[in-house]
């Protein structure tokens, strides 16, 4: 274990010293460092990987156009190679030894979960790019992905309408964890408010990287085969999805038959997948690559170049990115410094244009607003946009349809407090 | 479905008098050119009103521009409205159906999405029941048999006179029985032989088709479908019981792919080899580049691409595993718990290595087409990659039997996993053994990988998701066993399988490792422990 972590750090120093050489000889020691928690090897590298590459090519450039207050930016990259005690270790390296500004990183919830106390004992900033189950809002984490309400919600209401089917029964599949779970409470808590009956609801959970759909699939076929219009909401994460897919593919279910809406298949992800018998399946998501407009095309050809790889993809946790470090740079400027406390405080209330064609606002409790985007499988792996959100939706830190935190808000620039409880009108109390 | 009553009526009219004049007329030609008004309009209920003109037109090509709407395949210039479909590379006019040279300028693909694709399959369900393939009339009554979609009714008595081919001729008797009972105005002794017709179907669709009929006014016909509905749920829950076999042979055929090359490696050799699926993931990226130059050179062949990797994907894994027992391993012997640092370490390496190279994506393995789909076989769901692996499991698995059974390799590395040291003195080169046994298991590994590369993903940590899996199932089944291996991954697939549905996958899991944990407690050395001096050597 020592000697692979020894030589990590070793290649991760290596790949330092080669973005360092230049701005260290144009005006030494006066860079803003920038850090970079992603990991780069081990399950999650998959996804991660990608958004240390979008990192540094934002970086570079905001390089290009001046730096920021007059300094360079330099990118920090640690591996916390998808370790969640490791990302603590790492979120405290980068804090206190590299002396970071800021940090861009994390994807699991779990390895956010693991980096919170450290963010909040070093008193530093981080800007968490995925969409995640909510029920948080805390002082030091800017979530820049989308709460349930910018991403399950609408998808469900999509399906419910006349477009999407007029849905009756729902099954809500997930992997066993954090996300999902609380995902699908809040979702079968929503459906239910909207007079879906229990018997029309079945949730089912499935191991990390589940391989054999077999009963699932035909459970799913079975429950989908009673007559009602039945979709499938899935919260699978990661590598379970391919083998999914194929099981429905093989078992001859269609996307006319029962749709399955995603929220973690992504661009990325489907580049791994043969979609031919994917067409029609569905996934929400706040940023597609085939949105059309200048932002996105001069993005992802910039995002080509930089890869040196046409067939890279983007994917939303990049937009997240791209939003993020933009609200960082623009609240920077206005604080006029990097200084943790200033930058908090300043950052509420800025805009900066998003690459769906609008603009996204940090909100005081920390999450931001997005537009919320349906999106068909083509037989190309992209993603053709059915249906949009009309205007940006509000990220919701707590869940209006828990019982547990429908009382409670975040807010970071008036109560000063991430867990305010409107009804007794204290912090903290839940 | 209000559309489709509409145009049932249409299409018979217009069809005839399509026929009759032996083309395209005029009222076709305005009803198409509604359809392209239509679809220039843009929304999606506009195209959908557009599948009900074409629907109506009764032109010969309407099922041809249907299929190929649902695939985006109909492109339309928005300024000319001149439009056009593809049926595979060939642009054809939409009005006329005359072939074009090439994709005229400024068309843009009609779009479709979920709602527009049920209305395309709605109304080719009703256009295809005439179809000249077999297979697309069953599919097409299907369809309508699903939709319930009562106007076709008349339509379908016709054809099902004329219908020659048995198994279509069965499938359309089961939709009119259906549509039948979902009309609910036909006479007592109809309702009465339509229920005993969705009975001996025996199948879900007919438990919903009886629903309607349960709650008849007449209480013959409600007592008659109650029966059939109760001798079909009897019947589903004997056939799920055999389906939950069925699916735990095939996990199980899965567990013993991935295990006994392991089964070589630890169980005979006893070397505690973490590295063993990285063996099985470089096995499936061997398929990824064959099918990669297969794609690239030989794209009609491509169904040969996994006849292909089996050999090359022994191959690589058993040229990495001779490397890696000859540079590491074999300073090792003896001294277990060294040998698992190092071979995973080992692993460790061989998953950035491949990261590096193929990216920490996943890779594209596609399936050939005898893998793809699936059939039904006296109410059992079966897919055809499943079944072709429970076949190369057992292949594999009867050859490595002969193997170590008839060839003199097999006698030696039976000899020297025995007793080394008279091998040794036998004249055996101990050292060579020990290098082919290991590169045999890798070799045997590297192929499992092949068939794994057809269920699962291709990452570099494919590896990983089944080390535990199969030390799990060699332990189980007896270190150093091969039948061992084979009756204990069928056990614990089956098994498996039979806990999932009331269980759930997750606790099923873990329920499995804590009946292992028992048995391994009671019988340590598992199923089939070998007798004798020869695991104490």
């Amino acid at each position: 274990m020592a000697i692979s972590r020894r030589s990590l750090l070793g290649a991760a120093a290596l790949s330092l010293s080669v973005v360092v050489g230049s701005p260290l000889t144009a005006s030494a020691q006066e860079t803003i460092k920038v850090g970079i928690l992603h990991s780069l090897s081990g399950t999650m590298a998959i996804s991660e990987t990608t958004l240390k590459d979008a990192m540094l090519m934002l970086i570079e450039e905001q390089n290009k156009k001046g730096g920021l207050l007059g300094k360079k930016l330099e990118p920090v990259v640690v591996d916390p190679a998808s370790n969640w005690p490791l990302f603590a270790e790492k979120a405290r390296e980068l804090i206190s030894q590299k002396k970071v500004a800021a940090v861009f990183g994390a994807w699991t919830s779990v390895s956010r979960k693991s980096v919170l106390p450290v963010f909040k004992e070093l008193n530093s900033v981080l800007f968490y790019p995925v969409q995640y189950e909510g029920e948080e809002s805390e002082r030091n984490v800017f979530y820049t992905g989308a709460a349930p309400n910018q991403q399950a919600i609408p998808a469900v209401d999509y399906l419910m309408s006349k477009d999407g089917g007029s849905v009756k029964r729902w099954v809500l599949a997930g992997t066993d964890y954090v996300y999902p779970r609380t995902t699908n409470k809040i979702l079968a808590a929503y459906l239910k408010a909207k007079g879906v009956k229990d018997e029309d609801i079945m949730i089912n959970y499935t191991p990390f990287g589940h391989s054999d759909w077999q009963t699932i699939v035909s459970d799913i076929k079975k429950f989908g085969s009673a007559g009602k219009k039945t979709a499938v909401v899935s919260t699978i994460n990661g590598d379970a999805n391919v083998p999914f897919y194929k099981e429905l593919a093989n078992k001859g279910i269609s996307a006319t038959d029962i749709p399955v809406i995603a929220f973690s298949v992504g661009e990325e992800e489907l580049a791994g997948i043969d979609t031919s018998n994917l067409v029609g399946h569905l996934a929400a998501w706040n940023y597609f690559q085939s949105v059309e407009n200048d932002a996105n095309t001069a993005f992802i050809k910039k995002w080509k170049a930089f890869t040196k790889s046409p067939k890279r993809v983007s994917n939303d946790p990049m937009e997240a990115h791209y939003i993020g470090f933009n609200m960082w740079v623009k609240a920077v400027e206005k604080a006029g410094t990097t200084d943790p406390d200033k930058v908090i405080d300043a950052i509420i209330g800025v805009e900066v244009p998003n690459l769906t064609g609008g603009t996204s606002k940090m909100l005081p409790n920390h999450h931001i607003t997005k537009p919320v985007l349906i999106g068909e499988i083509l037989e190309t792996g992209q993603f053709d946009v059915v249906w949009k959100t009309k205007g940006l939706v509000a990220g919701d830190a707590w869940s209006d349809f828990l019982p547990g935190s429908k009382d409670l808000i975040g807010d970071w620039a008036g109560k000063k407090c991430g867990n305010f409880n409107t009804k007794t009108s204290k912090c903290g109390a839940s | 479905m209000r559309f489709a009553s509409r145009y049932i009526a249409g299409i018979f009219s217009f069809a005839i008098a399509a026929f009759a004049l032996g083309g395209v007329s005029l009222a076709d030609q305005s009803r198409l050119n509604n359809a392209t008004a239509l679809f220039a309009a843009g929304s999606y209920a506009d195209t959908i009103a557009a599948i009900d003109e074409i629907g109506v037109s009764g032109v010969d090509h309407a099922p041809a521009i249907l299929n190929a709407l649902s695939k985006r395949r109909v492109y339309l210039n928005k300024t000319t409205k001149f439009t056009v479909y593809r049926q595979g590379s060939v642009y054809h006019d939409f009005l006329t159906s005359k072939q074009l040279d090439g994709k005229p300028e400024g068309a843009k693909s009609v779009r479709v999405n979920n709602r527009v694709r049920s209305a395309i399959k709605a109304a080719l369900g009703t256009l295809e029941l005439r179809a000249k393939d077999p297979a697309t009339r069953i599919s097409a009554a299907t369809e309508v048999f699903n939709r319930k979609d009562v106007a076709v009714l008349s339509a379908l008595e016709k054809l099902i006179a004329s219908e020659t081919v048995p198994a279509v001729k069965k499938m359309f008797l089961d939709t009119r029985a259906a549509l039948v009972l979902a009309k609910g105005d036909a006479a007592k002794s109809d309702k009465l032989a339509a229920i005993a017709v969705m009975k001996a179907r025996a199948k879900q669709d007919a438990m919903v088709a009886l629903e309607v009929a349960a709650t008849d006014t007449d209480p013959e016909v409600a007592d008659a479908a109650t029966t059939a509905m109760k001798s079909i749920e009897n019947w589903l829950a004997v056939a799920a019981n055999f389906q939950n076999i069925w699916y735990g042979l095939s996990l199980g055929s899965v567990l013993l792919l991935a295990a006994i090359g392991l089964a070589i490696t630890f169980g005979v050799m006893g070397v505690i080899n973490m590295a063993h699926g990285e063996m099985v993931m470089l096995g499936a990226y061997t398929t990824f580049v064959v099918q990669e130059l297969f794609r690239a050179y030989a794209p009609g062949a491509f169904d040969l691409s996994l006849l292909i990797a089996i050999p090359l994907a022994f191959a690589v894994a058993g040229l990495v595993g001779i490397a890696i027992e000859r540079g590491i391993i074999r300073f090792l012997y003896g001294r277990p718990l060294e040998t698992l640092l190092a071979t995973w370490g080992v692993s460790l390496v061989l998953q950035q290595a491949v990261r590096t190279i193929f990216g920490p994506t996943n890779r594209e393995v596609g399936a050939p087409s005898y893998m793809s789909g699936g059939f039904e076989f006296l109410g059992l769901a079966i897919t055809y990659n499943r079944l072709w692996i429970i076949i190369f499991a057992l292949v594999v698995f009867a050859s490595l039997l002969l193997i170590l059974r008839y060839t003199s390799l097999g006698l030696q590395m039976r000899a020297v996993t025995q007793n080394r040291r008279m091998a040794a003195s036998m004249g055996i080169r101990t050292g060579y053994v020990d290098a082919m046994t290991f590169g045999l298991g890798s070799g045997v590994a590297g192929i499992a990988g092949v068939a794994l590369s057809q269920i699962d993903n291709v990452s570099p940590n494919l590896g990983q998701s089944y080390i535990v899996d199969s030390f799990m199932v060699v332990v189980f089944g007896g270190v150093g066993s091969l039948w061992g291996t084979l009756v204990s991954a069928m056990t614990l697939g089956v098994v498996n399988k039979f806990l999932e549905p009331w269980a759930g996958a997750v606790l099923a899991k873990i329920l499995i490792l804590i009946l292992l944990i028992l048995f391994i407690q009671n019988r340590p050395r598992g199923m089939f422990a070998l007798k004798g001096r020869a695991i104490e050597a």
